[in-house]
């Protein structure tokens, strides 16, 4: 299998007439963590939306320029079909506060008509839950609604609704900016693991969180993409005087 | 500051205390008197006989209200039968489509509809229906209670609707869902308990309403279920006895004034009641 999955070429996306990513060229390898940093307002979270068609949701965003996921270009395909191959956890844990925590993991499937056997679908969530260490802590109460447990817990869970759909991609939209040291933690060890199965892209402002988890990482500013490399290369020798900047901590 | 102006100043924060108490309190009474004097009046009237009987001609004693009883609730039923999916789905286009030109026209138009008078309604309801299908029928009192439940019903389901979180719908929007599943499976689901105060409050609401049944649903001294026929309902029951000079029918348009009175706040505290047991914690 070819080893890049999600690729962008000229990839531009506005809000009306306000263009906030530019020009945007990268490709993305296949079960890799490659995290997306820079400052507040740099296009981040917008090329990230990008890659799911979460962006045009909002009144007056477009987009343009190549985006493919296999060589396919995303903005060919069915939106619904895009999302089901490219899972997102958003920043705030998002479960669904009228299902339990058992129904959100099967959400994708459940409130998408696709109807499985009961024995399927215990397995996918036992599965999924496991994927994302919470089977343990919640295997006892999978009756109880998913806003009954902790943030740290939320957000694993809004994973694995994420993973049990089995999708190629997943998109992390700060996924730990709303939560404490400890879960953070828990999160980002999940990284390394879903990295197996999965490609993840991480959409952070936290550097030291960039450097830890992934393996290549991408610096955007003012929404363009300054500077792409391995992690560890930008974080030693970045080759933009701008990336050296942001990461020594002259700006923010 | 010396002790005089001190003692002064507090004088007057007792003074504003005790004249907003009292004002809250003089709210209360009317109510209260309203209260204690329909069911003062109306209590000795209701039995098991009022409940299961039509009226009596003048004269004969006895006699009950089964007519504008089941007349009301099957007026109310089809109205609401009408008004309640129309205002949800429009309530449902305003709360997503909210900077919409016809979002705008649309919020116009249901503001005036809500402060338009229930006997206009009425006269409208008698022109497009009663005149041209050629008679007074229940149906036509229900089209008229229907356009008066809309502006609440659709006004409650957008503001329910709006309070909720984006990352709602964002999240479901991110599993692949389409439009109309996001939307019945996941935004309905969760504004349920508020959208579903606002079509009690307005039953409620109509539940009263007299003006738009005067030449709609006409009323009916006999118990009759055909909706496409003229129907009797409390509010007229109330309104065609009361006026009368026999004290027999005073006592039936008593009793019925109790009966509205419990039914709305029956309703009322249903309401409260679903708006607890079914809210979803955000």
């Amino acid at each position: 299998m070819e080893s890049t999955i999600i690729k962008s070429r000229n990839f531009n996306a506005s809000f009306g007439s306000n263009t906030v990513v530019k020009n945007v060229n990268i490709d993305i390898p296949r079960n890799h963590v490659v995290a997306v940093m820079g400052p507040s307002g740099c296009g981040k979270t917008t090329y990230l939306r990008c890659i799911n068609r979460m962006h045009e949701l909002i009144p007056g965003a477009t987009s343009n320029g190549e985006m493919t996921i296999n060589n396919e270009n995303i903005y060919d395909m069915h939106p619904i079909f895009v999302r089901q191959k490219i899972g997102m956890v958003f920043q705030r844990p998002n479960p669904f506060p009228n299902l339990s925590i058992y129904d959100n993991v099967i959400a994708g499937y459940k409130l998408n008509g696709i109807k499985l056997p009961r024995a399927e679908r215990d397995r996918i969530v036992e599965h999924s839950l496991t994927r994302v260490a919470l089977w343990k802590e919640v295997k006892d109460s999978l009756n109880k609604k998913g806003s009954f447990l902790s943030g740290g817990q939320q957000q694993r869970l809004c994973i694995a609704r994420a993973v049990a759909m089995e999708p190629e991609v997943l998109l992390f939209d700060e996924p730990t900016s709303a939560l404490d040291p400890i879960s953070t933690s828990t999160v980002e060890e999940l990284f390394h693991e879903l990295k197996v199965n999965y490609t993840l892209i991480i959409v952070t402002h936290n550097m030291q969180q960039a450097a830890r988890v992934s393996d290549k990482t991408a610096f955007f500013y003012l929404g363009e993409l300054v500077e792409y490399d391995e992690t560890k290369i930008m974080f030693t020798n970045p080759k933009d005087n701008r990336t050296q900047n942001y990461i020594t901590g002259r700006f923010s | 500051m010396d002790g005089k102006s001190i003692k002064y100043r507090i004088g007057k924060s007792y003074f504003a205390q005790i004249v907003t108490t009292l004002f809250a309190f003089a709210c209360v009474i009317p109510l209260l008197f309203i209260l204690g004097f329909i069911i003062k009046a109306g209590i000795t009237k209701i039995n098991w006989h009022f409940l299961v009987n039509v009226p009596k001609p003048v004269g004969e004693t006895g006699g009950g209200i089964i007519n504008a009883l089941v007349g009301s609730i099957l007026i109310i039923f089809f109205a609401s039968l009408i008004a309640v999916p129309i205002g949800i789905l429009a309530g449902i286009y305003l709360s997503e489509n909210g900077k919409s030109r016809l979002a705008y026209w649309c919020r116009l138009c249901v503001d005036i509809l809500q402060g338009v008078p229930s006997i206009v309604v009425g006269i409208v309801a008698y022109f497009w229906l009663v005149k041209p299908l050629g008679g007074f029928s229940a149906l036509s009192g229900s089209v008229a209670l229907a356009i008066m439940m809309l502006p609440i019903v659709i006004r409650s389901t957008e503001e329910t609707l709006k309070l909720l979180p984006s990352s709602l719908q964002e999240a479901a929007f991110a599993l692949g869902m389409p439009f109309h599943r996001v939307i019945f499976k996941v935004v309905v689901p969760v504004g349920v308990s508020g959208i579903l105060s606002g079509v009690m409050l307005s039953i409620a609401r109509i539940t009263g309403e007299t003006a738009p049944l005067l030449f709609t649903a006409f009323g009916n001294p006999y118990l009759s279920f055909n909706i496409t026929k003229p129907m009797h309902s409390l509010p007229l029951l109330i309104f065609n006895y009361a006026t009368s000079p026999y004290n027999d029918w005073h006592d039936l348009a008593w009793g019925a004034s109790l009966i509205l009175l419990f039914w709305v706040l029956f309703l009322n505290i249903f309401t409260k009641l679903i708006t607890r047991k079914w809210k979803v914690q955000l």
